[in-house]
């Protein structure tokens, strides 16, 4: 029986999403964040764990109690025995909070803790995971999910496939993103595929394939008294096959008639009655794209990355009020907060197109495959809104910045385009372009690729124009085809760029011809009714503004665009307390950005959202209409550090430090010189003109040498040369990124630590700062490396040194607002290695390992208001917290697990602890790392890594750990007292082999430290690497983390932790 | 379609001009100028007679991506439409897509228009269009195709019933329980919920004496313009009143079923008309989402003594259903049969039935 009341708890347990990772990112703080608004508002005392440091959720104006802390089941425990909450939230954390809510009910944990579970039971969420369960269910109601039957054994997998027919799918329960699922076209793959998917669950599901059927996702709302919505309906572009994390989303369904639409939406509003769902769900569907005929995919009971979406495409707070239900309210009872006129009970009207794109970072992992499927690759993405389907398509292109201009005018060749419409890559939208330019028919294209007509057809009309535009020059441009351009979504480039002219000669042409964009609001009825709304797009398709411009003392700042590798949610956490500074200084605030997974785009963060591009002539819109006083470019990381220049030199203000002070800084021609003149010490380093002039340079101050492009985040391109040959090579792919910008060689020194300084300086003296240190050496980028602060093993004499630096550097740069400098230091002697005046990633983990909010002094600094002064005291801390990277190598198959100088996480997090053991301890728990019981694999690399390594490995011994080694580990140890059992190298094809022994689990870690930084080939190393992470063993590969991991287990047991909320470190 | 499509405008009675480029016929037409919100079903919504004699503005800007349906029967009536021809005066949207693309669509929506001689625009910000109507509400207005000028024509002085009812009883037969249906501009998917529950349905026109046709049950249709102008339909209920025979209407319907009691209606600023419409059942907290197109509604407050409010919109508390506190006549605003919208309150068809012994 439902209880038809207001739940009457008082304190609630949030759980959180951890580190982000591929399948799992901010959606998840902006729905957390909600949860906890939605709760307060009731005041309901809120307890969050969550070791995601960077989040917004983790401020200390959230949530009441913050733990950072891993998110299993074991610490979650503790936190419960702890707290004593009364209630408990599952749905907010994605599948990570979903999984541990059912384990801890499983183990009876929250019953006999008394924790109640709010919103969805744990009985629905079972039927929802448990693939069997769930077919069972529906057929309990005759609908129709895909023939698809659970097996345990390869043998039983074979069988079923066969009576199914090939191809088949092989997916795995409880998996988030789709983690081990695959197509198998004969038995060979099929063998394959589940093999490695046994390794993650003993359950595995093989279903009938629908490739090329229509997928679509319906985002359905219910309450304790039965009241069904279905919030939001989407269109993936690409047809079932293709994960639809990886797919381009629209927003409403697009190709589904008026009958197709309204009985999936009554599917689903009978499914999830049927499940009991209280609160927020999502359903997936496959329709034929030649009959009504449909299939149940999948229910995800809980708020996803297409709720997320689906929120910000429509404004319909869907965590908010999933909240509220979960609490037993109504939906007839909660009001629609951006009407303020009608309840929440009604389904949004959209009068504009939503497009989703992912963002993919495929070129940063060593060898990745680019090909899409049906696992999730993408790291972040972003949302158009538009009111046509081309101007969304082409503001979602450029929204990615990835270096397309939008659908057309990019240079892309295609060597096969044949094999890449057939087998899509991240680049299938511009092989699709490609093919229609060349003449493919759309039967022809839609036959290759599955996608609906429709969309080609659209993509169709966007090349039509490209070719008009071909025929045109910038002076009988006439204005109906100007127009008609920008109606498309062709950005002022684009067109400058077809007509031989300039971005500016166009924009000032158009604006002389009325040629401007309008203003168009967000308000979930259409127009219906009024709103009083804030949200904000930008089109073409439209004559007059929603809003009037009349708001002085308004300030800008942009956003940070799609989460990518080297830019996530921490600088959205510094936008958003940014934002929230200065409506406490009482100005109006203004956000441009256009990721739907963030908190900085939801509309009560900000006075004005504008939900739109990050690009130079859309800012210069918006600043045109709006005329702020300002705009703050120092807080969304690289891409509005980049737009600093430009937008200064059309006479946009740019708030805090100059612009052209920024470009000193980017640009490593003018910043090294800089340092040359302030007698700063840095590696030696020469700006490169041609190959034999760089080769010189190298033999000169001899190998390895570092070799990097100016204007880059997360080091692209960015390499290291051990040789002459390899010199040559990196040469080559580094001036391809930016031809505009010289690029720069300098001495790669080994074996020196890396330090950081995240600082802020007002009109160029030093105002606060922090100093951390890496315990990986210099050679692994700093968005890899594991950070201390306050630093554990640096000199003081060190420290000193960097003050004095960062001190002189922000006086001759006249620097206002945050920055951050990296070191190198070797014995005391330091030196400079980059330089940023932004905000940098460790912002937030700076900020509240010294609770000394950094942004929010840097923005009273920069709009010139007094900023509280900074007690030294408070940089005296009695605690330790340590920075970890979140890793998705499992997810990239055959990406090569290795640190480098490339950037490859995707997400970090942070613990905090009594000492430096501790905190370590945790933060590798966080990030997915499972403490070994009994054996360890070594495999310690060149000869003077062995003996670095032997103290540790006597320690481990001492342990009482049993060691697998190769070969030469094996006889190195053995020579020095130590036992370990040899395994054959991968390649040896010799029993006992390393690979086997990992894939029996028979190694609970991998220690497998690389013979060399930057080698590619296929090898040993690699294969072993590669096994332990598809089979979920733990693997460490740098020797420095190693040792400190060593040290600390032999020091701290996880049994013995004692859990502390944040605000019980001081 | 490219830049060179003839010019077209939307010319509305204050005397605004909204500029766009012609689709579907290209001759000049007047009407009500009225606004939906649904995101799909246009091939539905045209053919609906409630619209007879409006300009019909779609909110959501992608029109015509799936194409049209051809002319299939089922029972006697067009499988893929409300009617057998398109109602609308004419049809006002933002972005058009020529070349669509859908398993069962005939052919395109400009073709469709041009075979019915119906004016379409696109290329309209109809965002600002419905903000128009909504702050100053539904206005008369014109499609001016080529310059070609002609006058502005109030549908409302008309009674619509004579152009979107049938002239002679047509039968569709099923079962043995009979349903008069009176048709007002009726929905085909009206006869067609009923026909899927085994009834045979008596479709009679707007203004026939059905008292003394045999039938277990009573439906009053939807249908366009002001339910005051449907006296003959008025009378012929409050005579069927005294029987016991259940009575369902629906929008239209329930409206002549209020005035024949002696309740009263009106004409609301702007109406409702999309696929959104959140209605409360009275006195519970059971919300269904409806599909919705009227300009007029029922006066709760004059509901005679056993008579009691049954649904309210959520929205502006307006009146979404009437029923009889003992005896089987009910009234909905919205459209259970839904067609185009969602099929919350299809059960209400099954209800009615049950009400029939």
């Amino acid at each position: 029986m439902i209880n038809r009341k207001i739940k009457k708890v008082k304190k609630v347990l949030i759980l959180g999403s951890g580190a982000i990772r591929i399948g799992q990112a901010g959606e998840f703080d902006y729905s957390g964040s909600q949860a906890i608004k939605a709760l307060k508002e009731e005041g309901i005392k809120t307890i969050l764990v969550n070791p995601n440091i960077a989040t917004i959720q983790t401020s200390d104006y959230l949530a009441d109690k913050v733990y950072f802390l891993p998110i299993d089941a074991f610490f979650v425990k503790k936190v419960i025995e702890k707290e004593k909450p009364d209630g408990i939230l599952l749905g907010f954390g994605g599948q990570t909070a979903l999984n541990v809510g059912v384990n801890l009910a499983k183990k009876g944990i929250l019953k006999k803790y008394n924790v109640e579970v709010l919103g969805t039971p744990i009985e629905s969420i079972l039927s929802t995971e448990d693939r069997g369960l769930f077919v069972k269910k529906i057929k309990e109601i005759n609908l129709k999910v895909p023939i698809s039957k659970a097996v345990t054994s390869v043998e039983g997998a074979i069988n079923v496939a066969q009576k199914i027919g090939y191809p088949v799918m092989c997916r795995i329960a409880y998996a988030l993103g789709g983690l081990g699922s695959g197509v198998a076209y004969n038995k060979k793959q099929l063998i394959e595929l589940i093999k490695k998917a046994f390794s993650y669950t003993n359950q595995i599901l093989i279903e009938e394939y629908l490739s090329g059927w229509k997928e679509l996702e319906y985002e359905v709302v219910r309450d304790q008294y039965n009241n069904c919505i279905v919030v939001c309906s989407m269109e993936n572009f690409d047809p079932m096959g293709i994960h639809t994390g990886e797919s381009i989303v629209v927003a409403p369904v697009q190709t589904l008639t008026s009958s197709e639409n309204f009985k999936l939406r009554s599917i689903a509003i009978q499914v999830i009655r049927h499940l009991n769902v209280i609160g927020e769900c999502n359903i997936q569907f496959a329709l034929d794209p030649k009959s009504e005929d449909y299939r149940i995919i999948e229910v995800n009971a809980r708020l996803s990355r297409s709720s997320a979406l689906a929120s910000k495409a429509t404004g319909y707070p869907l965590a908010f009020i999933a909240s509220k239900l979960a609490l037993g309210y109504s939906l007839t009872e909660i009001e629609n907060i951006i009407t303020k006129e009608t309840s929440a009970c009604f389904e949004p009207a959209l009068d504009y197109v939503v497009l989703k794109y992912p963002r993919w970072d495929l070129q940063k992992f060593r060898r990745v495959s680019s090909s899409l499927g049906s696992e999730m690759k993408s790291v972040g993405e972003v949302m158009a809104i538009a009111r046509t389907y081309e101007e969304a398509l082409q503001k979602a292109i450029r929204m990615l910045d990835v270096g397309m201009k939008g659908l057309v005018c990019n240079d892309l060749i295609f060597d096969d385009l044949e094999k890449e419409l057939k087998e899509p890559t991240d680049k299938r939208m511009f092989a699709i372009t490609e093919a229609i330019k060349k003449g493919y028919s759309i039967e022809k294209i839609n036959e290759f690729t599955k996608v609906d007509r429709w969309f080609l057809f659209k993509i169709k009309n966007i090349v039509d124009i490209e070719k008009k535009l071909q025929c045109f020059s910038f002076k009988n441009l006439s204005l109906n085809l100007l127009k008609g351009a920008k109606q498309k979504g062709f950005s002022d480039l684009q067109i400058a760029m077809l007509t031989n002219c300039n971005e500016l000669d166009i924009r000032n042409k158009r604006k002389k011809l009325g040629i401007v964009p309008f203003v168009k609001q967000i308000d979930t009825l259409a127009a219906e009714y009024p709103a009083k709304t804030n949200y904000l797009y930008l089109t073409y398709n439209g004559c007059v503004d929603d809003i009037r411009f009349k708001e002085k003392n308004q300030v800008i700042v942009l956003g940070g665009g799609a989460y990518r590798i080297g830019s996530s949610v921490e600088f959205d956490w510094c936008c958003v307390n940014s934002i929230s500074t200065l409506r406490n200084l009482k100005y109006r605030t203004i956000m441009i950005n256009c990721n739907p997974e963030t908190v900085s785009t939801d509309y009560d963060i900000c006075d004005k959202l504008y939900f739109d591009e990050l690009t130079f002539e859309r800012v210069l819109d918006i600043c045109d209409k709006e005329s702020p006083l300002g705009v703050i470019v120092s807080m969304g990381g690289q891409i509005p550090n980049n737009l600093a220049l430009p937008l200064h030199n059309t006479n946009v203000k740019i708030l805090g430090t100059s612009p052209i002070k920024i470009d000193n800084a980017e640009d490593r021609h003018k910043f090294s010189k800089l340092l040359d003149d302030l007698g700063i010490d840095q590696p030696e380093w020469n700006e490169l003109s041609s190959i034999e002039a760089a080769e010189e340079f190298a033999s000169k101050v001899g190998y390895p040498v570092l070799v990097r492009p100016s204007y880059v985040l997360s080091g692209a391109a960015m390499s290291i040369a051990l040789s002459k040959h390899e010199l040559k090579k990196y040469l080559k792919k580094a001036s391809a990124i930016n031809k505009e910008h010289p690029v720069v060689i300098s001495k790669f020194i080994t074996g020196a630590k890396e330090i950081e300084i995240d600082a802020v300086a007002k009109k160029g003296s030093l105002y606060c700062y922090a100093i951390s240190e890496h315990i990986e050496n210099a050679g692994v980028h700093s968005g890899d490396a594991t950070m201390v602060l306050p630093p554990q093993r640096t000199y003081l004499e060190t420290m000193r040194r960097i003050k004095i630096i960062a001190k002189k550097i922000a006086k001759s740069l006249n620097i206002t607002g945050p920055f951050n400098i990296q070191f190198i230091a070797k014995d005391n002697d330091v030196k400079v290695i980059e330089c940023n005046l932004r905000a940098s990633r460790s912002f937030p983990f700076a900020s509240k390992v010294f609770k000394i909010n950094f942004v929010d002094l840097a923005t009273k600094i920069i709009m010139g208001k007094a900023a509280n002064n900074i007690d030294r005291s408070s940089f005296d801390l009695d605690y330790v917290g340590i920075k970890a990277p979140q890793f998705s190598f499992t997810r990239l198959k055959g990406s090569d697990p290795v640190l480098g100088v490339e950037m490859s996480s995707t997400g970090e997090v942070a613990c905090l602890g009594d000492d430096f053991n501790e905190a370590f301890i945790k933060s590798l728990i966080s990030v997915g790392f499972k403490l070994p019981k009994k054996t360890i694999l070594l495999s310690t690399g060149p000869m003077d890594s062995k003996m670095e390594f032997l103290k540790s490995s006597r320690k481990l011994s001492e342990l009482g750990f049993k060691f697998y080694a190769t070969r030469g580990t094996a006889d190195f140890m053995r020579e020095n007292g130590l036992k370990a059992d040899i395994l054959h190298w991968p390649l040896d094809k010799k029993e006992p082999n390393t690979l086997t022994y990992i894939a029996d689990r028979k190694i609970d870690l991998v220690i497998n430290i690389p013979k060399n930084i930057e080698k590619e080939e296929l090898d040993n190393d690699y294969l072993i690497r590669r096994k332990a992470v598809d089979f979920d063993v733990s693997l460490i590969t740098n020797l420095q983390l190693a040792k400190r991991f060593v040290e600390s287990i032999s020091r701290v047991s996880i049994d013995n932790i004692e859990v502390k909320s944040w605000d019980e470190y001081n | 379609m490219g830049i060179t499509t003839p010019k077209s405008e939307l010319v509305l009675e204050d005397g605004s001009i909204f500029y766009g480029y012609s689709f579907g016929s290209k001759k000049s037409a007047s009407g009500e100028v009225v606004f939906n919100t649904g995101m799909v079903g246009y091939p539905e919504s045209l053919t609906d007679a409630s619209y007879r004699g409006q300009i019909l503005v779609l909110t959501y800007p992608l029109i015509g991506n799936y194409g049209v349906p051809g002319y299939e029967e089922e029972d006697n009536l067009l499988k893929y439409f409300e009617s057998d021809r398109i109602q609308v005066k004419g049809l006002i949207i933002t972005d058009y897509s020529d070349r669509y693309s859908h398993w069962n669509a005939k052919k395109s929506l400009s073709e469709w228009l041009k075979e019915h001689d119906i004016p379409g625009i696109y290329g309209v910000d109809t965002r600002e269009l419905t903000k128009k109507l909504r702050k100053k509400g539904t206005m008369l207005g014109k499609v001016i195709c080529n310059n070609k000028q002609i006058s502005m024509e109030n549908p409302n002085k008309r009674n619509l019933m004579i152009d979107v009812s049938i002239k002679k009883p047509i039968i569709y037969k099923k079962g043995k329980k009979r349903i008069i249906l009176v048709d007002c501009g009726t929905k085909n998917n009206i006869i067609r919920a009923f026909l899927r529950r085994s009834f045979t349905v008596i479709r009679v026109p707007w203004d026939y004496d059905f008292l003394n046709e045999k039938a277990d049950g009573i439906l009053i249709s939807n249908g366009p313009g002001n339910p005051k102008k449907c006296r003959q339909t008025i009378k012929n209920v409050k005579e069927a009143l005294s029987n016991n025979t259940p009575i369902l209407g629906i929008c239209l319907g329930s409206q002549i079923l209020a005035l024949a009691i002696g309740a009263n209606t009106y004409k609301l600023k702007y109406g409702h008309r999309g696929h959104n419409q959140p209605c409360i059942e009275t006195g519970t907290k059971r919300c269904y989402i409806t599909s919705q197109n009227h300009g007029y509604a029922v006066d709760a407050e004059t509901l005679p003594e056993d008579w009691r409010e049954w649904f309210y919109n959520n929205n502006d508390g307006t009146n979404e259903g009437i029923i009889h506190i003992s005896k089987p006549f009910f009234g909905t605003q919205f459209h259970p049969e839904a067609s185009p919208g969602p099929d919350d309150t299809e059960f209400l068809f099954d209800m009615f039935v049950r009400s029939i012994k």
